[in-house]
Formats: structure tokens, sequence, C-alpha cells
């Protein structure tokens, strides 16, 4: 491989950039907590190093002794899907632990409000008890 | 333990419109004529039948989950009501009829005369009444087996739901109750935590309606699924005995 092509490098700068915008809406929004969003913002950012140092994807497989490239992105992005993909699972689970506690929970006190004639029909949703939860 | 201890029976419902009122009148029979001081808790796991409007008008309390629990998450909710209403023993008893309540005198026994933590009705030590396919025997099987191999102890019937637990099992289960299928996973818990487990013989019946919750294309599942509980289950209290 001799080098990069201009049009090509251009391109994949103007796309990691647009992404990392595209990330930060979505925070600025609400509708990606900052937690999550770091995996992606080091993504991109290691996107933009590449796309400015055309050297670099060679240099480093050169020093790695893979003899393609391309492989290399192949191989470190698969590694990296697999890794958040892990920690999704751990945050479902999570989640699911924390539902079914808050489930319970709603259980009890629907009981609780029952049996002190505050609320006489459980699945009224207009009764918004104010109970507080206390952890 | 006050002279006359306090028994809830817990009995799970998803779906159980045409069996919950029959479990619930056995129930109160049999209270009355052994003078128990026993309430009845149904937790309608999300019922997507009539079973929520029948409940009511029936003559014991409720939880009533918003969301949709399973097996296991609806029994823990009752474990947890058990454990803050100060109840002595609590009960699991199916809300599809398979256990009938007049067996319960013998699940109560091992916990009245203090010889159990945990008193579980198994099927199969007299081999009366209903048996339970043969697939099914075998998968039960699977499980005595790996009980034996983890906590050395032989529980025949390690799926049935039909058990007895005092205080000090009421607020272990009140912490922590597996999710989906519990009950082959908590007797290793059970094992492990050093509670006493008592086998008593029971009849049980073929259900009188609704389907089980374990069909064929379940099955696997399921083994898998309450192995690598069972499994990941021994590692956590172990390590947490060791530390």
């Amino acid at each position: 491989m001799a080098s990069v092509p201009i049009t090509i490098q251009i391109i994949s700068l103007l796309s990691a950039l647009l992404f990392l915008l595209f990330i930060f809406r979505l925070i600025v929004k609400g509708k990606l907590r900052e937690e999550y969003s770091i995996l992606w913002i080091v993504c991109t950012v290691i996107l933009i190093i590449f796309s400015i140092w055309r050297k670099g994807l060679e240099q480093i497989s050169l020093a790695l002794g893979v003899f393609y490239p391309p492989s290399l992105i192949f191989l470190g992005a698969i590694f990296a899907i697999i890794i958040f993909l892990v920690h999704l699972s751990v945050v479902v689970s999570r989640q699911q632990n924390q539902i079914k506690v808050l489930t319970q929970e709603v259980a009890l006190l629907r009981n609780e409000l029952k049996n002190r004639h505050v609320i006489n029909e459980p699945e009224a949703s207009g009764a918004s008890p104010s109970a507080a939860l206390t952890n | 333990m006050t002279p006359q201890p306090h028994i809830l029976v817990i009995v799970p419902c998803y779906n159980e419109q045409g069996a919950i009122a029959n479990v619930v009148h056995e129930l109160t029979a049999v209270r009355d004529r052994e003078g128990y001081a026993l309430d009845i808790l149904v937790v309608n796991d999300c019922s997507t039948d009539n079973s929520l409007t029948i409940i009511r008008s029936l003559p014991c309390s409720y939880l009533n989950l918003p969301v949709n629990l399973g097996i296991g998450g609806a029994m823990h909710s009752g474990y947890r009501y058990a454990y803050q209403n100060g109840y002595d023993i609590a009960v699991q008893m199916d809300g599809d009829g398979q256990h009938p309540a007049n067996e319960l005198p013998a699940v109560l026994r091992p916990i009245f005369q203090q010889e159990a933590d945990v008193s579980i009705g198994s099927r199969f030590i007299s081999r009366e009444g209903f048996q339970s396919s043969f697939s099914r025997r075998l998968g039960i099987q699977y499980f005595r087996w790996l009980n034996q191999l983890l906590i050395g102890e032989t529980v025949h019937d390690s799926t049935s739901g039909f058990r007895a637990f005092n205080r000090r099992t009421i607020e272990i289960v009140n912490r922590y109750y597996p999710d989906e299928y519990p009950e082959p996973e908590s007797i290793v818990q059970f094992g492990l935590q050093g509670l006493r487990i008592r086998e008593v013989p029971v009849r049980m019946r073929n259900r009188e309606e609704g389907v089980s919750s374990i069909n064929t294309s379940r099955a696997l599942y399921y083994m898998l699924k309450v192995s690598l509980g069972i499994v990941f289950m021994y590692f956590r209290l172990n390590n947490k005995r060791h530390r």
C-alpha cells in the first residue's frame, strides 16, 4: 500500500466528525447518558486520528507483524464491539434486577395503601399515591 | 416462637381464573378444621385473564404485581411480605390446584416440630398420586443428582413448589430468591446456607386448569437455565462462605 488517497481521507474525517456531532446532540437532548457515550467518543477520536495520521495504520500493522493492515481494523473493531455488547448485557441485567425490586415494592405499597383504605381500586391509574420511595 | 405460629400461605397466580378460587376455599377449609393462625396471600403476577377480579372477591389478601415477574419474582414478593409482616412460617402453594390443601398439615409438621428449616412436599417418596411425565421425571432425576453433587443432600422432588419455610428461612429468602425457575436453584441456596431441608411425602393432583409453564420446546432452555443458575449459585455462596 503506497498511501491512502486524499479523497477517502477527507470522507472518513468528515464522517467521523459528523458521528461525533451526532453523539453530542444525543447527550445534549438527554437521549444518551454520558457514561455510555464515552466509548463512542473514544472510537470516534481513534477514527479521526487515523484519518489524519495517514501512515499510522501501516506503521502499527508493521510493528505488530500484521501483513494486511485492514485486518487489524477488523480485529480491533470486532473486539471493541464484543466488549461493548457484554457491557450492555450487564446493564440490561442490572436494570432487570432494579425493575424486579421496584415491581415488588409497588405491589407491597399498593397492598399497604389498600389496607389503610387510601385507595380502593389498586389499578385506578388516576390515584398517584404520594408515598415517598425510601431506600 | 409463639405457641400458635402465624402462617402465611403464598399462592402465586398467573392466569389461573379456573382454579384459584378453589385453591383458596380449600385452604380456608383446612384452616378452620385445623385451627391454624393462617393468612392467605395470592400474588397475582400480572395475569391477563379474569384472575384479579376473582382474587378480589376471595377471602384472602393479595399482591398485584404491575409487571409480570415470573414465578420466582412473584414468590419473592410474597416472602418479602411475610418477612415485613412478621410471619413465623411461610408456605408456597401453587395456584393451579396441583397441591391439595389437605396435605398442608403434613408439610407443616417438620416446621412445627422444629426438625427442619425448609419442608418440601414430595410426590416421589411414597409414589402416590400424580407422578408427572417420563421426561419430566428424568429432568428431576438430573437435578437430584446435581444437588447431591453440590450440597450432598438428596432432594427427591426438587421442582416441587409445595414448601414451608420457618422464620430463619424467610429471612434468607427475603434478601435473595432466584428469579425465573426458582425451585431447584433455591435448594442449593438453602443447602449452602446450612438450612435443614426435610422432604415429606404428599399426593399431588394433575392440574385442574391451565397448562404447565414448561412445555417441550422450553424444556431444554429450562434445563440449561436452571443448571447455570445452580452452578453459579454454588460458586457465589461458596465464595461468601470462605471469605
